[in-house]
């Protein structure tokens, strides 16, 4: 899939290049960062507090030389306990601050997301993979918010946990504290592969997951399907196959994970026993005292502690590294149609005349689904579109409302390049009704509002009075606060393209495209919209994709499609006459409609 | 998304926590003892741990630097145990983390598998009342959330083993210092206890909050055409950002409390050891209590704070994983399902008689859709039923294939009402297709037969005849190309033809088409009902349409007005007789008429 293999085209970074992207488009997460860091130093240094309190009380306090010095011992406990408090506040505002500016943050990714997911063509194009577009907004975003908040904090206090407890471990002695890096060496460089596996062991488990939710939303999605065709045993096989194979999956990756943890608790294991026979020798020879070589022990554990847990975040980490470069890949991805903003020109209201020049488009790597296309719409012109499906007309609406931009050529809008035109003037003037009548799950009156902002139900009656509804709105349980349910599917599709084309009459444009907005609605009342809208429309310019060729029947103009280009345009009449493409599409549809 | 999804914000309870901890132990008892036992091993050696270091003091250290000597026997045995134990800790954790997991997994699958038989057992009126994104969450999300205390639970209750020893080493090591040292642990508890009350209504609301945030994703990308066709983008992202902000403020809530009792209970063992170094000290100087004692007393208490975390872990998730078996256990309970009977049906692969018996309907109590519908087809007959927009065609489609039953009235297939048809029967039968029908994610093959026993020349035949068996052709791997999510999308036109391959390849007794080639083009159209009309399917067929074509198909029309059959003969005749059918149907030449009188009248 063209559309696809794009937004598939993720920019593998290194974690510390996605890191720094990431950082820069959140930039709230930054503020004010050194003194999140300066109350991170005091938190970590606070956790060596009580080693140095114990090795003080036993050395300085208990075994002094001259005896036992009970006021040092209660002094030095004051001081430690102050030190405690004083690490409790700094660590309550250190975590306050990161949970405010990584939520800012994140907020901001999201919303930025969502504002470029909506710029992005496969969104329209392609619509069986909005599932994965969403999760970029939420729960990929989710992710990350999970390691900065847990993960990330945890990272950050543990690297300067090790480093203050090296330190300090050294001042106490330095051959002791060789002894520990020369252990945990070898177990630093093989969490690099532990990584490397656990990363490849959770892919797996996330590709499961995928699997799995596609297997369950069958029973949900499909469910009249299921039970139309009594298909609920093989439905219910499919799901439970795909839920044990995610199950097998992540208990798998859980093996490796249990075992890649406990491997730090046998080199803490190795350390404790190495410093007990190396700093007995040691003290044997007077090289270190006992006081020393006691704090020492409880350094030790300060050591060990962030080397366990960093195992544990680290698998973590990766998670929310591949999700952050899930979001970053939606940005990276290239706007297909830009709105020129302010610099844009913002173009009167009033009838709108149209000009195709030498208009192409292919999808990206895909065929060319529109050739050479060189027409003019006048004002005031009512215009059909006909041809087969794939001949290219949905593709020509889609053009002149700007959901697309050509691959070569221009469309103008009264004299304009369409790619020119603020959005928000163009979509002021160019709306357009496409098939499938996609409505809120709101109220009727909220979706008509979705057209006119600030209409009143007045205003909402007059259009769907107007538009020869009225009898249709009167039928519904609850008039026009009826809720549509989701997608709007408590009505029938047709129903649906009813509210559909009310809600576009009520945006009031200059230029009206229909994509074959009526399919689903009854011949009568398929025409009875006709008539009315050309009631209205008259001044107004319009474009109608059409389904059935009554609608031909009555445009000023039609435009043929064939194959991607423009075969034939003129008047019914004259076209039925020269017995080309469009004599054969009408001789066709009579024979079928009457 | 409802409201009514999302806005479940009832407290959650520690009871209601707790039920569910007890709920998954009785499900899971093996592997979870098993996580439990590895964890009480842990515990121990932990506890054994710090015992092993405070001997090697007191026994080797201390004695060594006192004596400036010490043997190698000594030195060897006090690795050895310090080794042994660090071994036997080790292997706790992979035991419990190993096996805890796969408890958490094992339940996780358990409760998916029960979830979603109950969205393929439950009526299609449930899954109306219930939004898509709701039941996707409820069999993910929410499971995941349920079980998610279940990985620290057995490290929780190996702690609980490893208290009990450390209190019993400490107080074994000295009376009065384990006292003080004890403390530290109904602290612990107590302060875990305010950090659930006031976190609870703080984790659901945020939890309510991402439901919502992903509720409006959802539909905004799903409209995402209306929405820039409309240029509404910014007030979607403005829709979007609003909640985006309330879940950032809900989070960062919870961040306040956190970020308060983390560090608390980080500081609480801290204190202990403070106070046990105050008091110790004080009685090392009297004389009453040896270095080595204070040390291990201190140390145990160094060495059990992380472990005891454990229990806060379990605690911390219990609001939510409260939250989320509320939802779970919804969809657990939810009652009503179609009833069957034992009945078959008499006739085999022959066209089956249709009888609809004052059938009613209605989905909102006092608007009917349907009112009163009464039709018999007799076997073989092609009747065409024609009717207005919202004239309620596609809840009788629905009805003959039974994805609801009428509130009065019956649907009879061979004269035997469908509800006394044993499970299978209808669906054995009758074939319903969609106007916009659902594609499964599996090869074109699967999506036609769904399981059926179909031989490749019966699949392109019925493909053939829906006028399917080009485009299939060119697919990639063509019965056998994957379409859905993760293979070929398809259009309109080209889902509507497997549809109709999938209901013609069973060669069913009586065939239902819902406006089911819609977005086929005219030509495509024309040659699929000739294929119908020329193939002599052993079929009765009910077409709902609009469409001459279709209808002229038909040997019968029926026209539905105002939820009532209100004329049905040959199409002629109804022409005549009915005009609310001659004003449907001859919409489109009345207005080209007119249209051309218009423009006469226009030119002269």
């Amino acid at each position: 899939m063209s559309t696809a293999s794009r937004l598939g085209d993720v920019r593998i970074d290194s974690a510390w290049g996605t890191l720094r992207r990431g950082l820069a488009l959140s930039p709230e997460i930054t503020h004010g960062l050194t003194l999140t860091l300066l109350l991170a130093v005091v938190a970590t240094a606070g956790r060596v507090v009580v080693p140095v309190a114990v090795q003080q009380t036993v050395d300085g306090g208990l075994n002094a030389p001259g005896g036992a010095d009970i006021g040092y011992v209660r002094w030095m406990v004051a001081l430690a306990a102050g030190g405690v408090l004083v690490t409790v506040v700094a660590a309550y505002l250190m975590n306050r601050r990161v949970f405010r500016a990584s939520e800012a943050g994140l907020a901001t990714l999201r919303t930025k997301a969502f504002r470029h997911v909506h710029d992005l063509s496969v969104l329209t194009q392609d619509t069986e993979r909005r599932g994965s577009l969403v999760s970029r907004v939420t729960s990929d975003v989710d992710t990350i918010s999970q390691f900065v908040q847990w993960g990330g904090l945890i990272m950050l206090v543990s690297i300067g946990q090790l480093m203050i407890a090296t330190v300090l471990m050294a001042v106490y002695s330095w051959q002791l504290t060789l002894l520990v890096w020369i252990c945990f060496l070898p177990l630093f460089l093989a969490l690099r592969t532990f990584q490397r596996m656990l990363s490849a062991a959770y892919m797996t488990v996330r590709e499961r997951v995928g699997f799995m939710l596609g297997a369950i939303s069958e029973s949900v999605v499909g469910a009249q399907a299921v039970r139309a065709y009594a298909v609920e045993a093989r439905t219910q096989r499919r799901i439970d196959d795909a839920v044990e194979s995610h199950r097998a999956a992540a208990s798998r990756a859980q093996r490796l994970a249990a075992t890649a943890f406990s491997t730090g608790e046998v080199v803490a294991g190795l350390v404790n026993a190495a410093i007990v026979v190396v700093g007995v020798l040691l003290g044997v020879a007077g090289d270190i005292t006992l006081g020393r070589m006691l704090a020492f022990l409880f350094l030790v554990t300060l050591f060990v502690a962030p080397v366990q847990v960093g195992t544990e975040v680290l698998s973590e980490a990766q998670n929310a590294i591949a999700g952050w470069r899930r979001v970053l890949g939606i940005l990276d991805t290239p706007a297909d149609v830009v709105d020129p903003g302010p610099d844009g020109v913002s173009l009167p209201r009033g009838p709108v005349d149209v000009r195709f020049e030498k208009v192409s488009y292919a999808y990206p790597n895909g065929p060319t689904v529109l050739r050479d296309v060189d027409v003019a719409i006048a004002r005031h012109t009512r215009v059909a579109v006909v041809g087969e499906t794939g001949s290219g007309k949905t593709t020509f609406a889609k053009l002149l409302t700007r959901l697309m931009d050509p691959v070569s050529g221009r469309v103008l809008v009264d004299d304009t390049d369409l790619r020119d035109v603020r959005f928000s003037s163009l979509r002021e003037r160019v709306v357009m009704v496409p098939q499938e009548g996609f409505l809120f799950d709101d109220t009727l009156a909220a979706n008509l509002r979705y057209g006119r902002p600030g209409a009143t139900d007045d205003d909402l009656w007059l259009a769907i009075t107007e538009l020869g509804l009225a009898e249709w709105a009167q039928t519904l349980p609850a008039g026009l606060d009826t809720p549509v349910g989701q997608r709007g599917e408590s009505l029938s599709a047709g129903e649906r393209q009813l509210v559909a084309l009310a809600r576009a009459y009520l945006a009031d444009p200059d230029l009206l495209v229909l994509d074959e907005a009526t399919s689903a609605v009854d011949p009568a009342t398929e025409v009875r919209l006709a008539r009315a809208l050309e009631g209205i429309s008259r001044g107004r310019t319009s474009v109608t994709i059409a389904h059935r060729l009554s609608t031909a029947e009555a445009a000023d103009e039609v435009f043929v499609f064939d194959k991607g280009r423009l075969v034939e345009a003129g008047p019914h009449a004259e076209l039925v006459q020269k017995g080309g493409v469009y004599a054969g599409l009408h001789a066709a549809w009579i024979s079928q409609s009457r | 998304m409802r409201a009514s999804d999302v806005r479940d914000e009832r407290q959650a309870t520690l009871r209601e926590g707790l039920r569910i901890l007890v709920r998954a132990m009785r499900d899971e008892p093996v592997i979870l003892g098993v996580a439990v036992a590895g964890s009480a091993v842990y515990g121990i050696a932990t506890v054994a741990a710090a015992e092993v270091i405070g001997r090697v003091t007191d026994q080797v250290v201390v004695p060594a630097f006192r004596d400036g000597e010490t043997t190698t026997r000594a030195l060897a045995l006090a690795a050895l145990a310090i080794m042994v134990t660090a071994l036997v800790k080790a292997a706790g954790i992979v035991v419990r983390r190993y096996f805890a997991g796969l408890g958490q997994y094992s339940l996780n699958a358990r409760y998916r598998r029960r979830v979603t038989r109950q969205y393929l057992r439950l009526p299609l009126s449930w899954h109306h009342r219930h939004s898509t994104g709701k039941l996707l969450s409820n069999a993910n999300a929410d499971v995941e959330a349920t079980f998610w205390p279940i990985a620290p639970l057995p490290f929780a209750l190996g702690v609980v083993v490893m208290l009990v020893f450390a209190l019993v080493s400490m107080f074994l090591a000295d009376p009065l210092l384990a006292l003080v040292g004890a403390l530290v642990f109904p602290a612990i508890l107590l302060l875990n206890f305010v950090y659930q009350r006031r976190l609870s209504p703080l984790a659901t609301r945020a939890q309510a909050l991402r439901a919502e945030l992903s509720g409006v994703a959802h539909e905004s990308f799903d409209g995402a055409l209306v929405v820039k066709a409309m240029g509404r983008e910014a007030d979607e992202t403005t829709r979007f950002a609003k909640v985006a902000g309330q879940l950032r403020d809900a989070n960062a809530a919870v961040g306040r409390v956190r970020g308060a009792f983390d560090p608390m209970l980080e500081a609480l063992p801290n204190l202990g050891v403070l106070a046990v170094l105050a008091i110790g000290s004080a009685r090392v100087a009297d004389g009453t209590l040896e270095a080595g004692t204070l040390v291990q007393v201190a140390y145990l208490l160094t060495i059990t704070a992380f472990p005891i975390r454990a229990i806060g872990f379990v605690l911390g998730e219990l609001p939510r994983a409260t939250v989320g078996w509320r939802r779970v256990s919804a969809v657990l309970d939810a009652t009503g399902a179609l009833p069957h009977g034992t009945g078959s049906l008499r006739g085999q692969g022959d066209a089956a008689h249709l009888g609809i018996r004052d059938v009613s309907y209605s989905y909102v109590e006092g608007t009917p859709v349907l009112d009163g519908v009464h039709l018999d087809v007799e076997p073989g007959r092609t009747v065409a039923v024609v009717g207005s927009t919202g004239s309620g065609k596609s809840t009788l489609a629905s009805l003959l294939v039974r994805l609801v039953d009428p509130q009065t009235g019956a649907v009879l297939l061979d004269g035997t009402d469908v509800r006394q048809l044993e499970p299978g029967a209808v669906a054995g039968a009758v074939s319903l297709v969609f106007q916009q029908p659902f594609v499964f994610e599996d090869t074109v093959r699967d999506n036609v037969t769904l399981g059926l026993e179909a031989g490749d020349d019966d699949v392109w035949a019925a493909l053939r005849l829906a006028q399917g068996a080009t485009f299939v052709r060119e697919l990639d791997g063509g019965l056998d190309a994957r379409i859905g999510e993760r293979g070929a999308t398809l259009s309109g036109g080209q889902r509507q033809r497997l549809a109709l391959a999938r209901a013609l390849v069973r060669r069913p007794r009586l065939l239902v088409l819902d406006d089911a080639t819609s977005a086929v083009d005219p030509e495509v159209e024309r040659r699929i009902l000739a294929g119908l009309r020329e193939a002599a399917l052993p079929s009765t067929v009910v077409v709902v349409a609009y469409r001459r074509a279709t209808i002229a198909l038909a040997d019968e029309v029926v026209y539905v007005d105002e939820g009532r059959v209100s004329a049905r003969g040959v199409h002629a005749d109804l022409l005549a007789r009915s005009p609310g059918y001659r004003d449907l149907i001859t919409a489109y030449e009345r207005d080209a008429a007119e249209r051309a009188m218009d423009r006469t009248e226009d030119a002269s």
